[in-house]
Formats: structure tokens, sequence, C-alpha cells
């Protein structure tokens, strides 16, 4: 039962799944029929071909954090669940966007990829396509920083987590 | 051993100990009826496939067993997309088996496509789409296992046609029954938890021992469990009042000093009262419904919580326990029950609640269920019914209802001396259910008299099952109390609207239900006076080779008391006014 103090909006779920036909639609689906907000979710294949990994970033304000682990573990799919505080975990997540950039605000945005540690991924005459990786936040503040030059198109993968190794909280580990 | 899909889809229900299946054959799930023919499996042909489900359900509520149903594709799987909910809803094992399109067909709006799977994921425990005729044995292993392990519920298989039609070439499988090993091995993330944790099952004996004015909440999971003997033993130990919620009636004998019957929104003002008033609730495989709670602020508002299920969800959804254990209903009790006995041996003692078992003697006394009964010349009251077809009736009969009214009554009025002789759509309340589910029941316990007590609103959503009754010769009865109103729709508008009725009235005669009965085969009777019902239902027990239907010409102005207004605290507990006035 662990209750959260009140500036942790988000918990991170960690949910090792069957690498089964529909699995995404039962996860997503259980999220929507009980009222519990998903603020991001990511899935990729594990190490192991027969398990994916769900990601997801769960809104602790719309339902207990208990409920959702114990109603997502209801689905036979779902094989494990680890639960990340943020406090203890870390976040990645990556941004790709396209920008305007004439040749008159080239320099700044390129000093700004600098500044976040990002990637010129395509250049076009008058636009860049870059890469940002980093924790979300860092994520939002380069998008803000961005916005003013012209954003064109944006996409984020939403975030991927691992518990600090140093925890001084173990996450809390369903395991069959 | 080569098989065809179809035949090893038979072969694999056999294996599974099905006896019988209800269904209704169509284009896609053709090939599974032809081995059919050869194999000793009963098949009872349906004339909707909801009835298909909701007999499956009636079925598995008295023997234990997974009700299976089997039947097409598109509109047929949409059918029975209400019994599957209703079993979900409920936890009643169902395995049901939907034809679906050639896999090269699947996606392209096929005729008689639907998307089952989709449809069906959030009203089964499960539901899985065989790609494969190698498949099937395994899929149908896992089906059962998952249906009756754990919480209980319904499973939905959808198979398309080319992998079991004998003529593909896609249906040709090596047979292979799966064991235990592949079972799990097959299932990695289902590992339902029985055994409950040592040292809560101590932590609740130890609460037990300290409650003033503990009370028993028993719900449906004790039957799941078939936990009655045990809830049984340890209600006497303890020397603890017990509740049976709606889904739990016959758990724990009403006879018995200790039974306080029903709570909740309908329930007698003593199993209320005693809830909101005790110290110690113990909740086994109960699920806190709002039904039961009213409103949840001022449920039981000095009670501990012991809460016991098998589901970990359950545990602190609704309320947050003191002594929260996750485990099988039976295996739980057994051990509170040696724990209990243990520290009995040592020394402990139950506090004195001579005071408390006073109180609810006055309660009892004060309150008990009653209503007015009719005057010379008036409609049948309801609850008179009821008590004659109690009274004429022995403990091992069965009985099933619908929803609404008379459902109330039938769980109110009856005597519940047996587990598995109450049959009702709890969760879902689902009109209609009664029929059917009767038939599934009689089917399932064919030596036990089988009574529906149904509405005259819910019997004609379901009615054309009784040709399937007397067709297949299932001698089930039912009592249609014929109010000629949805009944608990009219009383909402006549207590909450303003006496405002808008689209409630049927109409007592319309149709005729005495000769609707006999044109479906049934034996069709009216019962308007006091003193034709008990004769009408001694006749109706004497009938044994067809259905029996006796429309009870009832009290439309009847309404079911106690209740506790929606939105309400169980503390505004509303009684019969016209028997307060009756004592003034």
């Amino acid at each position: 039962m662990s209750a959260s103090p009140d500036d942790i909006t988000h918990h991170i779920l960690s949910v090792l799944v069957e690498n089964k036909a529909g699995v995404l639609a039962r996860v997503s689906g259980l999220f929507a029929r009980r009222g519990f907000n998903i603020i991001s979710l990511a899935v990729a294949p594990t190490e192991d071909e027969h398990f994916s990994r769900i990601t997801i970033a769960v809104d602790v304000a719309s339902a207990p954090l208990d409920q959702v682990t114990e109603q997502l573990f209801k689905l036979i799919s779902v094989v494990s669940i680890t639960e990340l505080d943020p406090r203890h975990a870390v976040e990645r997540e990556l941004l790709l966007v396209t920008v305007e950039a004439p040749p008159a605000v080239r320099p700044q945005i390129l000093a700004l990829v600098d500044e976040f540690v990002g990637r010129v991924l395509d250049e076009g005459e008058d636009r860049l396509t870059l890469s940002v990786e980093g924790h979300p936040d860092k994520l939002d503040g380069c998008a803000e920083r961005l916005e003013p030059f012209g954003i064109v198109e944006l996409q984020r993968t939403g975030r991927v987590a691992l518990p600090k190794l140093d925890n001084v909280v173990d996450p809390r580990l369903h395991q069959v | 051993m080569q098989l065809s899909g179809s035949e090893a889809l038979i072969k694999s229900l056999e294996m599974e100990g099905v006896d019988t299946i209800f269904g209704l054959p169509g284009g896609c799930i053709l090939p599974a009826y032809d081995p059919l023919i050869d194999s000793a499996i009963r098949h009872i042909l349906v004339r909707h496939e909801q009835g298909a489900g909701h007999m499956a359900e009636g079925y598995a509520h008295v023997t234990g067993r997974p009700g299976v149903a089997m039947v097409t594709s598109g509109p047929a799987a949409t059918n029975i997309v209400t019994p599957l909910c209703d079993a979900f809803m409920d936890s009643i094992p169902l395995v049901v088996i939907t034809g679906q399109v050639p896999v090269s067909a699947i996606g392209t709006d096929a005729f008689q496509e639907c998307d089952t799977i989709g449809i069906t994921r959030s009203v089964t425990k499960h539901n899985e789409l065989i790609t494969s005729a190698q498949d099937i044995p395994r899929a149908v292993r896992e089906a059962f296992h998952i249906a009756t392990t754990g919480r209980p519920g319904p499973v939905l298989l959808d198979i398309p046609k080319d992998i079991i039609d004998r003529r593909n070439p896609n249906s040709v499988m090596e047979w292979h029954w799966p064991d235990d090993a592949d079972v799990l091995a097959g299932l990695p993330g289902y590992r339902p938890i029985t055994r409950g944790d040592p040292r809560k099952i101590r932590e609740a004996a130890e609460f037990i021992l300290r409650a003033e004015r503990p009370v028993i909440y028993a719900g449906g999971g004790i039957l799941k469990a078939r936990a009655a003997e045990t809830l049984h033993e340890l209600a006497e130990l303890c020397g603890v009042h017990v509740v049976t919620t709606l889904m739990a009636r016959g758990a724990f004998p009403d006879s018995h000093p200790l039974c306080l019957g029903m709570p909740g929104m309908h329930g007698n003002y003593t199993a209320v009262t005693a809830m909101q008033r005790s110290d110690l609730l113990v909740a086994l495989g109960s699920r806190f419904d709002d039904r039961i709670t009213g409103k949840v602020d001022s449920f039981a508002p000095d009670a501990k919580v012991i809460h016991v299920d098998i589901d970990p969800a359950e545990i602190g959804k609704v309320r947050r326990p003191d002594v929260p254990i996750v485990g099988d209903c039976r295996l739980v009790i057994e051990e509170l029950v040696e724990v209990m006995k243990e520290l009995l041996a040592d020394g402990a003692a139950f506090p004195d609640r001579s005071g408390w078992q006073q109180t609810i003697a006055g309660w009892q006394e004060t309150n008990p269920l009653a209503y007015v009964p009719a005057e010379p010349g008036d409609s049948l009251k309801p609850q008179f019914v009821l008590e004659q077809l109690r009274d004429n009736n022995p403990d091992d009969c069965i009985v099933v209802s619908g929803v609404g009214q008379h459902q109330m009554w039938a769980s109110q009025y009856w005597h519940f001396e047996r587990p598995y002789t109450w049959v009702n759509s709890g969760g879902l309340g689902t009109m209609g259910f009664a029929v059917p589910a009767a038939i599934g029941a009689k089917v399932g316990r064919p030596d036990s008299t089988v009574w529906a007590v149904d509405g005259d609103g819910c019997f004609q959503m379901t009615a054309q099952e009784l040709v399937t009754a007397a067709a297949e010769r299932i001698p089930v009865k039912i009592a249609i109390l014929n109010n000629a109103y949805l009944g608990m729709v009219r009383q909402w508008q006549e207590m909450f609207y303003g006496e405002r009725y808008s689209e409630v009235y049927l109409s007592p005669d319309l149709p005729d239900y005495k000769m609707w009965a006999e044109a479906m085969g049934c034996v069709g009777m009216r019962v308007d006076s006091p003193e034709e019902v008990a004769v009408a239902i001694q006749k109706a027990n004497e009938i044994n080779d067809r259905p029996v239907v006796i429309d009870f010409r009832t009290d439309a102005a009847e309404k079911v008391y106690p209740m506790v207004a929606p939105g309400n605290s169980n503390d505004d507990i509303i009684t019969d006014p016209g028997l307060r006035r009756g004592i003034e």
C-alpha cells in the first residue's frame, strides 16, 4: 500500500506480458473500462521472444495504484508487474521534431541541439529534423524552447524506465 | 492420431467431462456439429443464443461444473454477450465456443463476421481466437482451467471455420491432450492464490476473539469455494451471526438461529442494521457491492473489516480492510477454524455478547419480514404466492428468478436451507434470466424440482426457451407473478418520481400467458384467488413430462420492503408504511 506524497502525480508500471495477439488491447481496454488514466505507454519486445514489456505511466490521481495493478494483474496475459516510484527510477524518452530552421535562425537552433545533447537527423532547406533523448521533463523543456521557431511536427515515444540501482525503497514486485 | 479440428474440439470437450452443450448451429460453427452426432455429449437446441448462455449459467450454478454453450459467429456471438457479462459479474464458470469466419477472411467484413474477441474482451475472464487446429486441445484445456480456478468466470473460444472443417487441409491436426504441466507452462501469468497468509489468518482469529458485535458477511464466494459446511463450523464455533447476500442465499441455512438472512437495499431490517451496528465485519467471498453498502461513507461506520477473497482486486476496492486475506474461502475458513480452536484451547475466550444477541433478537421481533395481507376479492399478494410455493415444496427445491420485485420477494420469502438451491442474476441484473437458467438448472440436477419465479416483464424476454424445454422434455415449472407492470421500475416511479408512471404498464392479458404456455407445449394455468394458489402448485408438482407455467395475478401496487433508497445510508431503511399503519 504505497501512499504517494502529493507531489507525485504518476507512477510507472513496467508490465511483462505474453507476446500474443491482442494483449495491448486488453491492457488499454482495462484502463479505459475502469477509468484509469494513462499518461504515456510504450511497448517493445524483450530479450525473450515470448514476452513483451509495456511501460505505462499511470495518473495516480485518477485511481489508487493498488487497484490499477491488481486489476491489471488479473489479465491472464500479464505475467508480472514491476511498480516504479519515479523518485527511485531512471526514466527516458525519445523526442523527434521537425522545426522551421531558415538560415537566419539555424545557428540558434543548433546551439539548442548542443545544449540538449540532441542530434540533427535530417536537413532541409528551411527545416531541420532533430532527435533528443532524455528524461520526459527535459524533453518538455526542449520542446518549449523550440516552439518559438515553429514546430512542424513532433513525436515522442512515451517513457521507458528501470529501477535505480542503489534503490532506497525496493520497487514492489509481483513475480510469479 | 490425426483428427480434424472439429473432431479435436468435440474430443477435447469430452476429455473435460462435458456432458451437456447448450447451443444453436449456424454457418461458421457447422463443422463442429457433425462429430457431435457421434458423441455422447447431450446437445440442447435452444431457440435463441442468449438462452444457451443463461442455460449454461443455470447448469453451472447448481452443479459447480462449468456450463458449456456453442453458437455460431456474428449475430449468434453478439446474442451471447449478455450471458457472458452476467456470468462475469456473478463469477459463474462458463466455456463458450463461437464460430468465426475462416482465418483468411478475418478482417474483410465477411458474412456473419464480427470482432467477437474485441466485443467480449471486457465481459470474459479470458478469450482466445484459435488460429490453428493444432492449438484446439490446448486452448480448450486452458479455457476450462481458467473458467474454474481462482475467481471463476466465463471464457470464450473463437474458432474460425477453416480450422475445424474436415474438408479443409487447415483442419488436419495431430491429437495431443496437454497435461497439467503443459497448462501451467502455457499460462505463465496465471497463478491464483488459494492459501491465505497464516499470519493474517491468526490476526483475523484474534479480531474475532475481541469483537463484541461481530457479523459474518457471507457472499457468493462461499458457494463458489464449496465452503458452506466450513462456514457453518466457523459461525457455530465463534457464535457469530451470519448475513447471506443475494448471491449467497442458501450458503447458511435460514432456519439456523445465527442466520440473519439477506442484507442490502431490500434486505431485512435485522440483517441491514446488525451490519450497521457491528464492530467487526467478517467479509467472506463478498465484494461490498453498492446494493449492500448503501452510501459507502456511512456503511458500518464502527466496524473493523476482515476481508477474505480469492480476487486480490476486490480487497480494498470499496472498503479498506483491517485484515486483508487473499485466498480460497474454504481453505482460509478451514485454517481460521483450526487457529480459533487452538486459541480457545489455550484459554482464549469470547467477550460477553449477550447484550448484542438480545439487541438482535429485539430487532427480529419488532421488525420481522411482513406484508399487509390481501382483502377478500383483491388481487393476490406476491409474497403470499411465494409463501405458498415455499410451503408446498421440499428443501432441495431449486428456485430460479429473473430480476426485479419478484426476485427480491423470492429471496426474502423463501427459506433457503441448502446451498445451490437459489439461482439468480445478481450483479448484472439480467431480466429474462429465469426461464433459460431454470432449464439449465433442471438439466444439471434432473432429480430436483426446479421452480422459476418470474415477473411478467422478464418472462416475455426469453419465454421462447420453453419450446426448448418442452421439446427436450425438461419439466421446469414457472410461476409468473403477473402484476401487469415492470414492477420495480413502477415502484421507483411511485416512490422517487412523484407517481408519474412512464412506460411501465404491460397489461395482464396481453399476451394470454396460459395460451402462450400451451402453444409452447407446456401446461398453462391461471390463478386469481388465494384458495387456488396451493392447489395449482400441487398440480404443477405432479406434472413431470412437460413444463408448467402458472400465471398468478398479483397486486400491481405492492412494493418491495424494507428498502434503502438509492444513495441513502443503510441507517435510513424504510419499512412498509402499510404495516406501520396497521400497528397504529
